[in-house]
């Protein structure tokens, strides 16, 4: 009898220190909700975001990659050199890659990844980042040559684009539903509707994650978001879609608020052909009549950084310009009866679903209806705003946010949707593509950011924020958001 | 019988038939390009030509349908054009959390409604009954959604007993599976309970002023016997009607609550479809759950029949 109790105790006592021994460590996997799901898994042939959000460094890596301030840092391509003219890159690629099937990865997947997203019958998204690319050569299997037919200042930072990742030729036939990369985690499970899971790729060539294991869970309702959260359901959430919580998850011990900035520009984008917006008086009337600091609080209860013109604030070439369309509704109404409208006039706002749009276009109505400006507002989704403002260019105004990096050059298009035409800026493009060093790309983008804010090209308004929350022992999550990713690899927990 | 169930059969084909026609023609109506939405705004126009020609878009519309149609006939949904999966495939993944919703929800509230509308009705005019109607009055009042994100901030925020939402898929166990589906059952099932009690309570009182009542009561039945065996049955069929339109309209109309709960289910298969105008998708599911409605009713109708012989002969 005596025996039996002891046994029990000691048996008790082990349970004891096993349970306590697996509280002690930390854990090894995580949740992260997303908002959006991805519509399949291939990066190199959608826009949307969500599938960079889950793949891009986590799963798949290119030529080089950007860091968690937007910095363009190597990537498979451990080194670069660039010929004088600047027309030659010849990339010397890490050696020991592989892809997660096993299989070596080389310059003969460089050339096939890149040549395939500038082909003929590319589906690629940014088909425009690969359009200076005159041939792919393989060297050696570790080196790869690029041959471009005009200098590109930005080559580089094109290929750290989530659209410019390595590709392996055996695995296109399925990418679209399991993703074969080079990175430290490897896609393990797709649940249509409801989450991916992500496992560590035991051979990575860098340094390995922290993480076994990553599930992504999709949960579009923000009400919702704010219950898995508060259930501790998820343990990070990014890009959380209800602003208007963050303080409560702020002033909750188990909770971190993350707030970055992104690279989306959001701005009241302006038909510079559609009378009488195509009269720069008018225009500018628009961007005194705007407050930005109330559309800020009252769309995005406080999170955004106001900008004056298309560029981040965070990017070191920004310049403040948010004077030149200072709120001032007595100048705007002047400029407006300068511009022969002292009556005021009439015109379209067309609006996309998030929630930037619809709560700042119904305080933009109000604000430029003050200084006598009705606008028409009609809610759109995304498929109808593509075909008739994006694609037909059926709007007055809009409200979007432009969240691709450094798009300063869609301004150099005058077929683009807001119909900006200036010789003068697209001279300043040319020349920036061709100017590889640091002090004058900087000089010639200032130019370039001053030109449309002085032409009142758009309304600008803010920058939009990158919001997240995430549970207090995690630790390494992105603050910002300098592209669309959920970098997992540097992420751990801690006791 | 045999009669009555040929000439359902006809109708429900010729339904099924015009149906395909509207939804086709409705969903091809809506503007918007399915390639243009998942290339977004940096796209190219020829990288755009590019993916319609993959996704076989650019064939005449007329075509397109008779395409759709042969293939339904064989059982054959169409691939999606954003997720790239065969839309059977993908149907059948959220019907395993659709359907079983949608059965739980609807034994929960027969559960509820049967004895309350029983009692409602038995006790006419007593507290019960009174307390009864007023619950109902409440229920049907309540939106789901809110009793909903009611039920979440009790039991997933405050309790910590279950999971705010999200589907852990039947792999892992039944039991998980049926835990995840509770809250989300409960919140479809409570306003569809109310309502049937109220068609239960006023179908069994209509059927006790009848005269086979009062002569089965004379013949020395008990009132409980009589409620029994005479009016429960001839009330049914209100009852059952409201049944099989309860059990379409969980099938997918569940769309708020899997929202609420994150729920992959049907009615989120098709919202998602809709803004990304993956057109072959909504056109297949909508079909699909046309012909579900229809055989529901189709079954209803069987029933009402077995239930009430009479209706076998009109």
């Amino acid at each position: 009898m005596a025996k039996s109790i002891l046994t029990h105790a000691t048996a008790c006592a082990v349970v004891l220190a096993l349970s306590a021994g697996t509280a002690l460590a930390a854990k090894t996997d995580i949740t992260v909700g997303m908002q959006l799901e991805p519509p399949h898994l291939d990066p190199t042939s959608a826009a949307a975001g969500a599938i960079d959000s889950v793949l891009y460094s986590n799963v798949f890596e290119g030529l080089t990659r950007f860091g968690p301030d937007g910095s363009v840092n190597p990537g498979l391509a451990e080194s670069w050199e660039i010929s004088e003219d600047g027309l030659t890159y010849t990339f010397t690629l890490r050696s020991g890659v592989t892809f997660h099937d096993g299989t070596a990865m080389d310059a003969e997947d460089v050339k096939f990844s890149l040549d395939r997203a500038r082909a003929e019958d590319s589906a690629n998204a940014q088909k425009g980042l690969f359009a200076n690319i005159a041939s792919v050569d393989v060297v050696d299997p570790l080196t790869a040559k690029v041959t471009l037919s005009t200098p590109t200042g930005n080559f580089l930072f094109n290929m750290a684009w989530g659209d410019a990742v390595i590709v392996a030729p055996e695995s296109i036939e399925s990418i679209k539903q399991t993703p074969l990369g080079t990175g430290a985690f490897k896609f393990d499970n797709w649940v249509q509707g409801d989450s991916i899971t992500l496992v560590k790729n035991p051979d990575y060539w860098g340094t390995p994650a922290k993480l076994d294991k990553a599930t992504f869970k999709f949960i579009s309702d923000p009400t919702a978001a704010f219950a898995a959260m508060m259930a501790e359901d998820i343990d990070a959430f990014s890009g959380f879609p209800a602003p208007e919580n963050l303080p409560q998850f702020d002033a909750d011990p188990r909770f971190t608020v993350l707030v970055g900035s992104t690279e989306g520009e959001t701005i009241l984008s302006t038909n510079n052909k559609q009378p009488p917006l195509d009269n720069v008086k008018v225009r500018q009337a628009i961007a005194h009549a705007i407050d930005r600091r109330a559309i800020i609080d009252g769309a995005m209860f406080g999170y955004g950084t106001p900008i004056g013109s298309h560029f981040a604030p965070h990017n070191p070439a920004y310049v403040d310009l948010t004077g030149n369309s200072a709120y001032d509704p007595e100048k705007a109404k002047a400029l407006l009866a300068e511009a022969g409208l002292a009556d005021g006039f009439k015109t379209t706002l067309k609006l996309p679903p998030p929630s930037y749009a619809r709560r700042g276009g119904e305080i933009i109505a109000a604000q430029l209806r003050a200084v006598g400006i009705e606008t028409e507002i009609s809610n759109l989704e995304w498929a109808q705003w593509l075909e008739q403002v994006f694609r037909g260019k059926d709007f007055g105004l809009t409200i979007v946010s432009h969240t691709e990096p450094m798009d300063i050059g869609i301004y150099g298009n005058p077929d683009y949707y807001f119909q900006y035409d200036n010789p003068k800026f697209r001279e300043i493009m040319d020349e920036l593509n061709v100017t590889t060093g640091g002090a004058a790309r900087t000089e010639l983008m200032q130019m370039a950011q001053k030109i449309i804010s002085e032409d009142y090209v758009n309304g600008y308004l803010f920058q939009l924020a990158a919001l997240g929350v995430v549970n207090t022992q995690v630790v390494g999550m992105w603050k910002d958001a300098p592209t669309q990713a959920t970098d997992l690899t540097a992420v751990y927990w801690t006791d | 019988m045999l009669r009555f169930i040929l000439s359902k059969v006809v109708s429900l084909t010729v339904s099924l038939g015009v149906a395909s026609l509207v939804i086709f023609a409705v969903v091809e109506i809506i503007p918007g390009d399915p390639a243009a939405y998942m290339l977004g705004i940096n796209a190219q126009e020829d990288t755009v030509a590019a993916l319609r020609a993959q996704l076989g878009l650019d064939v005449p519309k007329w075509q397109r349908y008779l395409d759709w149609i042969g293939g339904l006939l064989t059982g054959d949904l169409g691939t999606s054009y954003t997720y790239r999966t065969p839309v059977a495939e993908m149907v059948a993944e959220r019907l395993w959390i659709s359907l079983p919703l949608a059965v739980y929800a609807l034994v929960l509230s027969t559960l509820i409604a049967f004895p309350a509308g029983l009692l409602a009705a038995a006790r006419r005019g007593s507290m019960a009954d009174v307390s009864v109607m007023s619950a109902t009055q409440l229920g049907v009042a309540i939106p789901n959604f809110w009793f909903a994100m009611l039920m979440v901030l009790i039991f997933a925020i405050n309790l910590r007993w279950v999971s705010a939402g999200g589907f852990p898929g039947w792999d892992a166990g039944f039991f998980a599976g049926l835990t995840a589906l509770t809250l989300p059952a409960i919140s479809l099932a409570l306003p569809q309970a109310a309502i049937l009690t109220r068609v239960m309570r006023s179908a069994l009182l209509d059927t006790l002023d009848e005269d086979y009542v009062r002569t089965a009561r004379a013949k020395g039945l008990s009132r409980g016997q009589v409620l029994w065996r005479h009016a429960l049955r001839n009330a049914l069929i209100p009852v059952l009607t409201i049944i099989g339109l309860q059990f379409s309209f969980l099938l997918a109309g569940g769309i708020i609550i899997e929202q609420v709960f994150y729920l992959p289910g049907l009615g989120r298969l098709i919202f998602q479809a809709i803004s990304a105008r993956d057109l072959i998708v909504v056109e297949s599911v909508v079909m699909l759950l046309v012909f579900a409605v229809i055989l529901v009713n189709f079954l209803v109708d069987i029933a009402y029949a077995v239930v009430d012989p009479r209706l076998r002969r009109k």
